[in-house]
């Protein structure tokens, strides 16, 4: 059995959003990087636990970037998986880098691959979705629990108002949310390990990105908060009718 | 030919696809085109009706197997239909459903896209799609260079718009793969109001000072016909089931009313809330940095606020 888990590094959630260059780039300046959450404590997390299960599972991560996201994949290493692979290129867009993980996956082999629902920058929610179409494998969304036994997977997804429970053979592609594991810490032990586990840079293949970001833009400023007396709750219940019209 | 996909669910449209029916009506006027609905399954909603929200024609693909997501399948089917009435442009709602099957049927037909969009794009200088980036803290205008563009649109950032029409209803005949994916249980959180398809959300923090506190809100939830919600630390306590928790690793949600009750207002709580219509919060820190992200505010404590706002709304709601 083998788990590709696709890692993503992405700005610490308290980073300020900032453009520059006429608005077309992140401001990087002063951010901290992470592993996308989604990707570390749901995913990676979960491939972690079934192969301490089962030992037999071999567990690889990729991820799609320069050599900036040695770090990153160095910290997930120290979570756990045996070995990394980073494809040299630049993020160009969700199908550009799909295709780049789905060329890994079908090279290697892989039975499961999993995802994070998004990254917590782009918000695409389209890689683990993108990478099961050019595998042609079935793909469970939103997943919020994962188990597996033997080749069949048991599934949770989020519907509206609650969740579909679903059976599937693999090879399959799943992307996970809270729920299907829990956030872990790593220890010296496995930072340690990480620094001398294999990380593999592979060359992208020749793909075209079909989409381009012109520019970034930052939402207007809040008008300001209008501050009602906690021995006039009448009067918000009247802003809230005649104002904002939302009750 | 704006092609846009209907989502529905035991029979029934979902409200997400009016939202998408009548964004993809404006864009085709937009481009000097028509727009057209793609429905996949069998409903017991009257399709020619559809066509009040613009839309000329409905293809359908009444099979039964497409009455459950096996996101596959759909994609294999939706790429086909995309084909065969000759659409360019493909809009989803970036519901559950869109985001299993968008970016799939994008992949197969080598089709750009743009995921989580919230307003129509420009189209002055090629195709240009606005979506929120960093969890609601920013935008991106994205430029499509595929000659088929794809959009999925995120629920509550477009306004319904209803007015006359009826739509011709097409059936679409296409093969339907066996689905792989097999559904052995669908467990609905029965009598509650779904919190992603919810006009209000009423959500508590650590504020409450534990579950047996709930009842407050539960009341005030139950006056408004609302959803609940939480914030992460309520729901890591178990206060409170994990599908409440709202945030930038939870659910991220865009009411038209969001009443935030003792919940400190942190950077990845208001990733998942930050595009509500209209933000309320209670606490009785007047320092909490929730109010800078707020509408309304009263500070104070939420034991006595909010009795007193459930109440309130009651007598409201019966004095006409
Ligand atoms: C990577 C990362 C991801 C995260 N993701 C999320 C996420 O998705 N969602 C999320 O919510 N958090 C998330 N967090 C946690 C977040 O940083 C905050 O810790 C959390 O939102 C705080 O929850 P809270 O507001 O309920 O509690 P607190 O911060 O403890 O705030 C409680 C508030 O209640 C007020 N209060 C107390 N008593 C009363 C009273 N009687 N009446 C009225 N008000 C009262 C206080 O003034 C205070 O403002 C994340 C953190 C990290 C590091």
């Amino acid at each position: 059995m083998k788990i590709l888990v696709c890692i993503s590094k992405t700005p610490d959630t308290t980073s300020k959003i900032a453009f520059v260059n006429g608005n077309t780039k992140f401001d990087e300046a002063g951010v901290q990087w992470i592993i996308n959450p989604y990707d570390e404590w749901y995913a990676l997390v979960r491939a972690i636990e079934l192969k301490e299960k089962d030992a037999s599972i071999v567990l690889h991560l990729v991820t799609v970037g320069g050599a900036d996201c040695d770090p990153i994949i160095r910290k997930a290493l120290a979570l756990g998986g045996d070995e990394a692979i980073r494809v040299n290129a630049d993020n160009a867009d969700s199908f550009y880098i799909a295709s780049q993980i789905a060329e890994i996956a079908k090279q290697g082999g892989y039975d499961l691959v999993l995802t994070g629902k998004e990254t917590i920058d782009y918000n695409g929610s389209a890689i683990g979705a993108m990478v099961a179409e050019l595998l042609d494998a079935p793909y469970i969304s939103l997943a919020t629990k994962f188990d597996l036994a033997g080749n069949t997977a048991t599934v949770a997804r989020e519907i509206e108002g609650g969740e579909e429970i679903a059976e599937v053979q693999l090879p399959l592609v799943v992307s996970c949310q809270k729920g299907v594991a829990e956030q872990r810490i790593p220890n010296m032990r496995g930072i340690m390990a990480a620094r001398t586990k294999p990380l593999k840079v592979a060359e992208p293949a020749a793909v075209d990105a079909l989409t381009s970001i012109v520019s970034y833009e930052l939402p207007p400023p809040k008008a300001g908060v209008k501050l009602v007396s906690p021995d006039n709750v009448a009067e918000l219940v009247r802003l809230l009718h005649e104002e904002a019209k939302a009750i | 030919m704006v092609l846009v996909f209907i989502d529905q669910t035991e029979g029934h449209i979902k409200k997400s696809s009016f939202e998408v029916l009548t964004y993809g009506a404006k864009l085709a006027a937009q481009l000097g085109t028509t727009a057209e609905g793609l429905l996949l399954g069998t409903v017991n909603d009257e399709l020619p009706a559809l066509g009040k929200y613009g839309i000329k024609k409905v293809h359908q693909v009444s099979s039964d197997t497409l009455n459950h997501l096996d996101a596959q399948v759909f994609a294999k089917v939706i790429a086909e239909a995309v084909t065969s009435t000759g659409a360019d442009t493909v809009v989803f709602s970036h519901n559950q459903t869109g985001k299993a099957v968008a970016p799939r049927v994008a992949a197969r037909l080598k089709a750009g896209i743009v995921t989580g969009a919230s307003a129509l794009p420009d189209t002055a200088n090629g195709f240009v799609v606005r979506k929120t980036v960093f969890s609601g803290k920013a935008f991106a205008n994205v430029k499509i260079d595929s000659p088929i563009k794809i959009i999925s649109l995120n629920p509550n950032s477009y306004h319904t718009a209803a007015g006359e029409g009826t739509a011709e209803v097409v059936a679409l005949n296409i093969a339907v793969d066996a689905p792989k994916v097999k559904i052995t249980a669908v467990n609905k959180v029965s009598g509650e109001v779904p919190l992603t398809e919810a006009d209000i959300v009423v959500s508590g923090g650590r504020g409450l000072k534990g579950p047996e506190n709930w009842n407050i809100l539960l009341d005030l939830a139950k006056e408004l016909h609302a959803a609940t919600a939480c914030s992460r630390p309520v729901a890591d306590a178990h206060w409170r089931p994990h599908h409440e928790h709202v945030g930038q690793t939870g659910i991220q949600i865009a009411p038209n009313l969001y009443i935030a009750i003792g919940i400190s207002g942190a950077i990845q709580h208001l990733a998942g809330v930050n595009r509500s219509k209209t933000i309320v919060v209670i606490n009785k820190d007047p320092e909490s940095p929730f109010f800078k992200a707020a509408d309304y505010g009263i500070v104070g404590d939420a034991f006595e606020v909010v009795p007193k706002l459930t109440e309130e709304i009651r007598k409201m709601r019966a004095g006409g």
